[in-house]
């Protein structure tokens, strides 16, 4: 059996499956005010904070769940969820590494984050949440030597209030969509990053998201400042347990790039998919946004979607500042039963400013697949330019891929492109792969490397090797 | 304007023959329009264009009484020169003429279908509104194997007679195996402030052919809307051409379904917009089985602060393999003010397929005209040529040269 053989066998089932038995502290079942004082309690946060959560729960009590969506699912129950949870050991937070309770350490191990090797070895500073709280976060000493803030959002709140108030609802307010809304009313961990005037962040920065507990929704919050004339690029990856019930992930992730500043982020997603027929599986509900505040800012999202049942996220650009730039690169990967309605949006208001999406799309088995995309460029954004690009790949017949773009010119000085393709991957291809020597798993999966080439290249390199893996796996078994 | 439909819908009842069952459905349609009103941009078909904001902003109240008892009289000068022609006349709505006087008589029939109800999928509070309201129906049906010698002009006329009326008008087509139909729509209104809601169904049998062309040239201060359903059999064409220039408010809605193998359905299109005009396309083609093909190309250009709005779908099931759908939209925006807005949709279910679309918007590209007028062409000129030339590649698609002629002098094209 050949190397590649071996790594399907051991990879077909999903990987990160397992569940780790620890203690949790849980918050009452259940969404009502008492929770989320509750959560500000825990959290021992300000009364500002406290404030900000009860007004978005007030604004969530008026709004309605979206149905306009293409995929469809089942009401959730959001009485019947957690909204907190966190391991024990964690309730008097550790100082270092080396404090944190082994059953955790050995759970990033498994999912191939060592986070004591990896503050040695890789260079890239790790902030992994588990469930509801930040239980590490890796290089912070010299991170801070540079003047860096890379923490839980959460120690945030505590020590640079200032900041977090500042931008915390600038970008997605807490009046914004249903899912965003309930966010902001029960949001309990996630990163926070301030990158100061005219540093170069040395490393990547990175968050390694994990639900453990079941009937837990997550609900994490990210917020990336990027002060004038700085650089960051930062990652982010999410694995779940096998379990049978959906679980509900709704992130918010706000970035903020100042004058000449760069921010990168990407995604490898790999929630739980649920299994063959479609049962359990994560509901990925992320509301993700970026503003290009200052002039000749960049914000670049790219991202790899090959888990949860339904994925439902637009990564999106306002590029407010003059000259500013907004990409979005996108792989998404659809097999089985999973859902996936994504794209991006970009709000052209600043003049010059330009705009790139790339999106490849994938459906196999019985799955569907929606790029659903605004370009819109206001009167105001003199000189501006768009070109779309997005590309749907079907594998079989009982597949979907759709394409729906909004696009919306009102400059007549600004250009847009939009081009978008359909098709299956060509016999002539598969055969003159198949002459040299290829199955036919290896060929599709030589051909889809190839589709997807321009959006992992623009992955980090550590990144895009794994990325590269698991576009493989995710299609496996859909060749036939 | 509840009691003002329910009013006018007894008054419009009382001039005509009907059967209490015929009323019955009527008056159904007419609660179901009253219970949804005219589509808003709430609607997702309607997100770029508020009819119900336009009608209440363009003209106010309508009224939907039609008094169709005198006759009027047809007015020979709006005719088209030059070009032997079948005619059937509308003069404010109602239908004066038909008049197939180059065609052999046992040919083609004229059914009177007033009593039917059309029921469309993918269809509005508007198909409603035509239900409850239209008092006259034709089918028209050309039989097995008979090609019209000449093509068919529908002439709709409104004068100043009417204001502030809503007209609404249908026609159905049978097309029979191997037959073809050649058909324009000519629109030729001096009335103003009035809402015009048209709807036709063609329905092409085996190997029938259907070139179907929309013109709307002369200004006007009216708004319409005109919903085609086309249901196509193996092997038959159909081909729409849309001139949408004339009118202060147009939405044209072309409804395809591609049922039978080696079907073709072809959309081409022109906005030719000034002034503060709002127009719109929306195109849904349905690939129902294999083996069939669609094809589009839409282009605008946008002088003032006009707006067009084009919407296209592609919608592939799972059976329908080997499909080939393609579509195109291109605008140029000459103003500031100006705007272009897209939504092209492709909505695939099977693997086996060709299907991509495209659509781009921008100004007039400022290299060409300075190789024109390097070459002694005046600014105006340099422009004119290259927005002649921009619109003649869809003028160009026109299959039957005659009426190719006919719309590039209405453009003022000149080769």
């Amino acid at each position: 059996m050949d190397n590649r053989q071996k790594e399907i066998n051991n990879l077909k089932d999903y990987k990160y499956g397992f569940s780790t038995d620890i203690e949790n502290i849980q918050a009452p079942k259940g969404l009502n005010e008492d929770v989320i004082k509750f959560i500000s309690n825990i959290k021992k946060e300000p009364a500002w904070m406290l404030e900000f959560r009860l007004k978005a729960f007030e604004r969530f009590k008026v709004l309605k769940e979206p149905d306009w969506q293409k995929p469809k699912f089942p009401k959730i129950d959001y009485q019947d969820l957690y909204y907190y949870s966190a391991p024990k050991s964690m309730k008097d937070k550790p100082k270092s590494l080396d404090e944190l309770d082994p059953k955790l350490l050995e759970t990033y191990k498994k999912l191939g984050i060592p986070l004591q090797e990896q503050a040695r070895l890789n260079g890239i500073a790790v902030d992994a949440v588990f469930d509801s709280v930040s239980v590490a976060t890796t290089f912070k000493d010299e991170l801070t030597k540079q003047g860096i803030i890379f923490c839980p959002i959460s120690e945030a709140i505590q020590n640079h209030p200032e900041l977090v108030k500042k931008y915390l609802g600038s970008v997605i307010p807490t009046s914004d969509h249903f899912f965003a809304t309930l966010n902001s009313a029960v949001f309990t961990d996630g990163s926070f990053v301030y990158i100061p005037e005219g540093v170069r962040c040395p490393m990547e920065l990175s968050t390694y998201f994990r639900i453990n507990a079941s009937n837990t929704g997550q609900f994490e919050r990210t917020l990336i400042i990027a002060d004038k004339g700085s650089y960051v690029s930062y990652l982010e990856g999410c694995t779940a347990p096998m379990r049978d019930e959906n679980q509900l992930h709704a992130a918010n992730v706000e970035l903020v790039a100042l004058d000449d500043a760069e921010i990168k982020y990407s995604t490898v997603q790999n929630w739980y998919p649920g299994d063959q027929d479609g049962k359990g599986g994560i509901y990925n509900f992320v509301t993700k946004r970026g503003l290009c505040k200052g002039k000749n800012s960049k914000i670049s999202w790219t991202q790899v979607e090959t888990g949860s049942a339904i994925t439902w996220k637009y990564p999106s650009c306002i590029l407010k500042g003059d000259n500013s730039v907004g990409e979005f690169y996108s792989i998404a990967i659809t097999n089985n039963h999973q859902k996936a309605d994504t794209g991006t949006k970009m709000i052209h208001l600043g003049k010059n400013t330009k705009s790139k999406i790339i999106s490849k799309g994938i459906s196999a088995g019985s799955s569907d697949m929606t790029y659903r995309g605004l370009v819109d460029i206001s009167s105001k954004a003199k000189n501006s330019t768009n070109y779309t690009q997005c590309d749907s790949l079907l594998m079989g017949n009982k597949c979907g891929a759709h394409t729906v773009p909004y696009i919306k010119n009102k400059n007549s000085e600004s250009n847009i492109a939009h081009e978008a393709t359909t098709s299956k991957i060509s016999e002539e291809q598969l055969h003159y792969c198949q002459q040299r020597g290829l199955n036919p798993e290896e060929a599709v999966g030589l051909i889809v490397n190839g589709f997807c080439k321009e959006v992992l290249q623009q992955l980090p390199m550590e990144f895009a090797v794994e990325a590269q893996k698991l576009v493989g796996i995710s299609l496996e078994g859909s060749v036939g | 304007m509840k009691e003002q439909l329910q009013k006018d819908f007894y008054n419009s009842i009382k001039n005509l023959s009907l059967s209490q069952k015929d009323i019955e459905i009527k008056k159904f349609c007419l609660d179901n329009f009253i219970d949804k009103g005219f589509p808003n941009k709430k609607e997702e078909d309607w997100k770029f264009t508020d009819l119900n904001q336009i009608i209440k902003n363009n003209i106010g109240e309508l009224s939907f009484y039609n008094d169709q008892a005198s006759t009027n009289k047809v007015d020979t000068s709006v005719f088209v020169d030059g070009l032997e022609h079948n005619k059937i006349v509308f003069i404010n709505g109602r239908i004066e003429k038909i008049d197939f006087e180059y065609e052999k008589k046992d040919q083609i029939e004229i059914i009177d279908q007033s009593e039917t109800i059309n029921e469309f999928e993918n269809s509005n509070s508007l198909s409603d509104l035509n239900n409850a309201f239209t008092n006259k129906c034709f089918k028209i049906l050309v039989k097995k194997g008979y090609q019209l010698a000449k093509p068919l002009i529908i002439y709709h006329t409104t004068n100043s007679k009417i204001w502030s009326k809503n007209i609404n008008l249908r026609l159905n087509f049978q097309l029979d195996k191997d037959s073809s139909l050649r058909l324009i729509d000519l629109f030729n209104d001096t009335s103003e402030k009035n809402f015009l809601n048209i709807f036709y169904n063609f329905e092409l049998k085996e190997n029938a052919v259907l070139k179907n062309y929309k013109v709307d040239k002369f200004e006007n201060k009216n708004i319409k809307y005109s919903f085609n359903n086309i249901d196509q059999d193996k092997n038959s064409i159909s081909e729409t051409f849309i001139l949408s220039s004339g009118s202060n408010f147009s939405k044209n809605e072309i409804n395809c379904n591609l049922n039978g193998v080696y079907a073709s359905a072809f959309v081409n299109g022109v906005f030719s917009l000034n002034k503060d005009k709002h127009h719109e396309i929306r195109s849904i083609i349905n690939h129902l089985t294999e083996n069939t093909k669609s094809y589009q190309l839409i282009k605008s250009v946008l002088e003032q602060s006009s707006k067009a709005v084009y919407q296209g779908k592609i919608f592939v099931n799972s059976d329908a393999q080997k499909t080939d759908g393609y579509q195109l939209s291109k605008a140029i925006l000459l103003n500031k003010e100006s705007e272009f807005n897209a939504k092209p949709e492709l909505e695939i279910y099977a693997d086996d397929v060709k299907c991509s679309h495209g659509s781009a918007s921008g100004s007039l590209n400022e290299d060409s005209i300075f190789y024109l007028m390097s070459r002694g062409l005046s600014y105006q000129q340099s422009r004119e040529l290259l927005i002649n030339g921009f619109l003649l590649d869809v003028v160009e698609k026109i299959t039957d040269s005659e009426i190719k002629n006919l719309i590039k002098n209405m453009l003022g094209i000149k080769e």
